[in-house]
């Protein structure tokens, strides 16, 4: 029987009811009484020196109030990276300042050049368009190998060139790594390409800057995913000013998928332009806007080799990786190719010899960053499609290659830098042929065959790193951020609780899932638990919402909380009683003296606790309320085997998802339909990349997949129903929760398993192709069945 | 600036508006209904969908002059009298077809429009009345389930969960 409550059980959410009747609060729907809007004037080239900027005629115009340029943010920091990483020879990226507004140059079509703040968000963009920039144009640096080249012409005049970083990681030796391959049985190579994505969430950004003379403080309500990193980042970085005169904001957030995380000029932009103006400034960005500032996704050129012995066991794995990192570097970027991407090199196998090279590079193109996986979308890509075409190669049967090559013994060290806790790879790859029904597979296809098409089936893996991150190894590694996260459990006399929590909700359902928690611990009620995130004035300082860290992190913090709540109320239970504290037991919210009928309910002890006239003054401080800060031992290790199957039109190329399967080890579950939620989003949006999205630039640095016309999001009628399984179930070894996350795992297993499916499809077709680049829209396959 | 009056779930408005003053931004700016989203700047994600005079519109292709004397009716006006959720906006909750919640309002007002077309649609038909309303987050699975289950079929076969 399914639980009705408490862990394990999914109660409805409760955030849904202002969601379905239009009352959620988003910061679009925020208005601060005499607030001006601002419209940003973006460059329309991808590579420009600003020769001059006239914005006389425009401060003339109906409504304006100020116009900022570059000059006007001279003083002022630049945004700020997040992470510092090392090169293969012991020194430091090259690290570009990122203006608020362009100082000098224009890098990418979308750079913010100058800001109108008018009375009318219509005045501001009239304005804008009066401006007069004189740009003298420079060459667009848009393929990476040629941004590479010797005597290209660099983005960044003060940078030696256009590389950011020449990384390795696992086996630094060329020579080991070189004869693993001289000795191998059977080398697979594969050159590929992981698209440049955009996140897409359906909330545009928004900013909302307000400053009050008065007390000299300021308000910056904000589409964040984290809104305490956001104001670290704007105070210490940017603006220089005093954490605890700033509050930053986060209400309800319409999906982030990473591309909310970062710090991003326009919040810094209000926040300052709120004082400069005296008046609250308000900034809602456009679709189109979205598509050249919000950072983008993916973007990685990769050409990996797999060595095997004669039985079929890997012996070694070789990547070399350019990836883009568009103009500047967005605040997590430099870390996703690296220590996103290298340290998952190892997949679900025992591997012994790794290396992996990456190259980080600069173009005049929108700056690229985490989006839903960050880094381990790209590694399993490679491997799981390298596999699949060494089995094909070898003639063996990919779930087999597979299994034949798993990890099974843990906790397991990677020759890439992790420690793997714990995994069932077998166990959880026999729920996915349950669930997936390979076994009829032969009869669908022949039915599918029968009506003139083409079936194939695809299978992959994929293991992640969730729970982001132990600060003291992201430290050695480069952050320059501690990852920890907290949580205050605020119980109030009456017994209710108020748990302030640094994660943010932005679709994952935190409001109904964390009471779950704090509920079952103390044996009450549900609704007796209320979440409160998204404020800097309310919550503890936490680290926000993504990386699959929610719950592993803060979650772990909201236990030790209220851990350190019960204890309290033991010893004031313990005094009301006249017993031992170690005689007191808690259980369905009733603390009693164990072998005793004594007993005293959680109400009035906590009623106790905030009228204590009967109490152990002299022993503990009345009220009730306790903070945890909880910083955590390893990563987690979700992991995971996907399969797809589709039909191939050989007609027309057309690729139709007809099932999709996937079986997830996500250790402990908290609330089942949420985990499921999570994991059908994550699919949708691997289907997505698989099949239809891409983005785009031409030669000249233009980007053609500026909207929802060019950029191709999935629809309804682009997927299935799935299955979803996470009956598999390692818990964590290191959180108080036994839970390791499930928000990205569906966006990094299920982009492989497509493309493998497609590659089988053609080829139960006769037809001789072992890779196509994604998106795999109906003219590639098309192009690649004929080419 | 021209007025215009309208009838927005069933209360008298009305507003000076600019000729250029979308539909979606007389309900969002001028009556402070917030409940209808704007999600693109070219007409495909469906977030801003409302009904006027009984037809789903998506609210930020229509100029708020256009709709001049019509009826609207809006996310906010779609609970039951006592304020429960009807029965779509029950089947969403029932059924987790919804995440961050800002396409939200515009599936659930397209959802609407549908079951009144067809009362018991189809998957597929489902899925192609879905074409244009984008979500993110919910890789569409339990917006069609909670569709399907709102018409009154069973959807208990429907895999996962
Ligand atoms: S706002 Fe996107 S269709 Fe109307
Ligand atoms: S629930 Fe977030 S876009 Fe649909």
């Amino acid at each position: 029987m399914p639980k009705d409550s408490g862990i394990g059980a999914s109660p409805k959410r409760r955030e849904d009811v202002r969601f379905l009747t239009g009352a959620g609060n988003y910061t679009d729907d925020i208005n601060v009484a005499g607030q001006a809007y601002v419209h940003f004037l973006r460059s329309d080239v991808a590579h420009a020196r600003i020769k001059g900027i006239d914005t006389s005629a425009a401060a003339g115009m109906p409504g304006v109030v100020k116009i900022f340029t570059g000059a006007d943010f001279e003083g002022v920091g630049g945004l700020p990276c997040g992470w510092q990483v090392t090169d293969r020879h012991g020194e430091p990226m090259q690290e570009p300042p990122h203006p608020i507004l362009a100082q000098g140059k224009v890098r990418h079509v979308g750079d913010p050049i100058a800001a109108v703040v008018a009375d009318t968000y219509e005045q501001a963009r009239d304005a804008a368009e009066a401006i007069e920039v004189d740009l003298e144009e420079l060459p667009a640096i848009v393929d990476m190998k040629a941004a590479l080249a010797d005597g290209a012409p660099k983005l960044h005049d003060d940078l030696t060139s256009n590389l950011c970083y020449d990384w390795v990681l696992g086996e630094t030796d060329d020579a080991v790594v070189q004869k693993a391959f001289d000795e191998a049985d059977h080398v697979t190579t594969l050159e590929l390409t992981n698209q440049r994505l955009v996140a897409n969430p359906m909330e545009p950004r928004v900013a909302v800057g307000e400053y009050k003379r008065g007390t000299d403080e300021y308000t910056l309500y904000t589409t964040s995913q984290n809104p305490h990193v956001i104001r670290l980042l704007m105070c210490a970085f940017v603006l220089g000013l005093p954490e605890h005169k700033v509050r930053v904001v986060a209400p309800d957030v319409g999906g982030g998928f990473g591309t909310k995380i970062f710090h991003y000029a326009e919040e810094a932009f209000c926040t300052f332009a709120a004082k400069a103006c005296n008046r609250p400034v308000k900034w809602t960005a456009s679709r189109t806007e979205a598509f050249m500032s919000d950072a983008q996704g993916r973007d990685h050129v990769t050409k990996i080799e797999l060595a095997m012995d004669k039985d079929n066991n890997f012996t070694a794995l070789r990547t070399n990786t350019l990836a883009n990192m568009g103009a500047y570097l967005s605040t997590f970027s430099s870390s996703v190719p690296t220590w996103l991407h290298g340290t998952l090199m190892a997949g679900n196998y025992k591997t012994p010899c790794i290396q992996v090279n990456v190259k980080a590079v600069f173009t005049s193109t929108v700056p690229v960053d985490a989006y839903r996986g960050a880094g381990r979308p790209e590694a399993t890509f490679q491997i799981e499609r390298v596999i699949d075409k060494a089995a094909r190669e070898r003639g063996v049967d990919p779930i087999k290659l597979r299994r034949q090559n798993f990890i099974t013994e843990f906790p397991y060290d990677t020759p890439v830098a992790l420690t793997y806790d714990t995994g069932d790879y077998n166990g959880t790859m026999d729920k996915l042929e349950a669930a997936a029904d390979i076994a009829g597979f032969a009869a669908r296809r022949a039915e599918s065959e029968k009506n003139g098409k083409l079936r194939g089936l695809g299978i992959n893996c994929y293991i992640e790193a969730c729970g982001i991150a132990p600060s003291n190894i992201v430290g050695m590694l480069g952050a320059r951020a501690g990852l920890y996260d907290a949580a205050t459990v605020r119980v109030n006399a009456t017994g209710s609780i108020s748990v302030m929590v640094g994660a943010h909700s932005h679709g994952q359902g935190h409001e109904t899932a964390f009471p779950q928690v704090v509920a079952e611990m103390i044996g009450i009620d549900e609704s007796q638990v209320e979440i409160v995130h998204g404020d800097t004035s309310k919550i503890p300082f936490g680290m926000g919402t993504y990386g699959s860290r929610s719950l592993a992190v803060c979650g772990s913090a909201m236990v030790r909380a209220t851990e350190k709540v019960i204890n309290k109320a033991k010893k004031i239970a313990a005094h009301l009683m006249e017993a031992s504290e170690a005689d007191i037991e808690l259980k369905d919210g009733m603390f009693s003296v164990a072998g005793t009928d004594k007993s005293v309910a959680w109400g009035d002890v906590t009623l106790t606790a905030y009228v204590p006239h009967n109490f152990p003054l002299e022993e503990i401080e009345p009220g009730l309320e306790e903070t945890a800060f909880y910083d955590p031992a390893n990563f987690t290790y979700p992991a995971g085997a996907y399969a797809c199957e589709v039909e191939v039109d050989p007609e027309t190329g057309k690729v139709t998802i007809e099932r999709f399967a996937a079986a997830d080890d996500f250790g402990n579950i908290i609330n089942p339909m949420i985990v499921d939620g999570q994991v059908h989003g994550g699919i949708g949006q691997g289907i997505g990349q698989a099949l239809l999205e891409g983005c785009v630039y031409d030669e000249n640095g233009q980007l053609l997949s500026g909207s929802y016309m060019d950029y191709a999001m999935p629809r309804a009628d682009d997927v299935p129903f799935y299955t979803v399984d996470h009956s598999s179930q390692t818990p964590c070894t290191h959180n108080p929760l036994g839970v390791k996350g499930c928000g990205e795992a569906g966006a990094i297993g299920s982009p492989p398993a497509v493309v493998n499916a497609v590659i089988d499809a053609l080829q139960s077709g006769g037809k001789n192709v072992t890779h196509i680049d994604m998106p795999l829209s109906p003219g590639r396959v098309w192009a690649a069945m004929n080419g | 600036m021209p007025q215009v009056s309208m009838t927005v779930n069933g209360k008298a408005t009305s507003g000076d508006v600019e000729g250029r003053t979308l539909l979606s931004a007389y309900l969002r700016d001028h009556l402070g209904m917030t409940g209808t989203h704007v999600g693109c700047d070219t007409s495909q994600c469906g977030a801003c969908v409302v009904h006027v005079n009984g037809e789903a519109v998506k609210s930020c292709t229509m100029f708020a002059a256009e709709a001049d004397g019509a009826t609207v009716d809006t996310i906010e006006g779609q609970a039951n009298a006592d304020g429960s959720l009807n029965v779509i906006q029950q089947a969403f909750q029932d059924h987790h077809g919804l995440q961050c919640g800002f396409c939200t309002p515009g599936m659930v007002m397209s959802a609407a429009a549908l079951l009144k077309e067809n009362p018991k649609p189809t998957e597929q038909e489902v899925r192609d009345y879905l074409e244009g309303n984008l979500c993110r987050c919910t890789g569409y699975h339990n917006i069609v389930k909670a569709i399907l289950a709102a018409s009154g079929q069973d959807v208990g076969a429907i895999a996962a969960e």
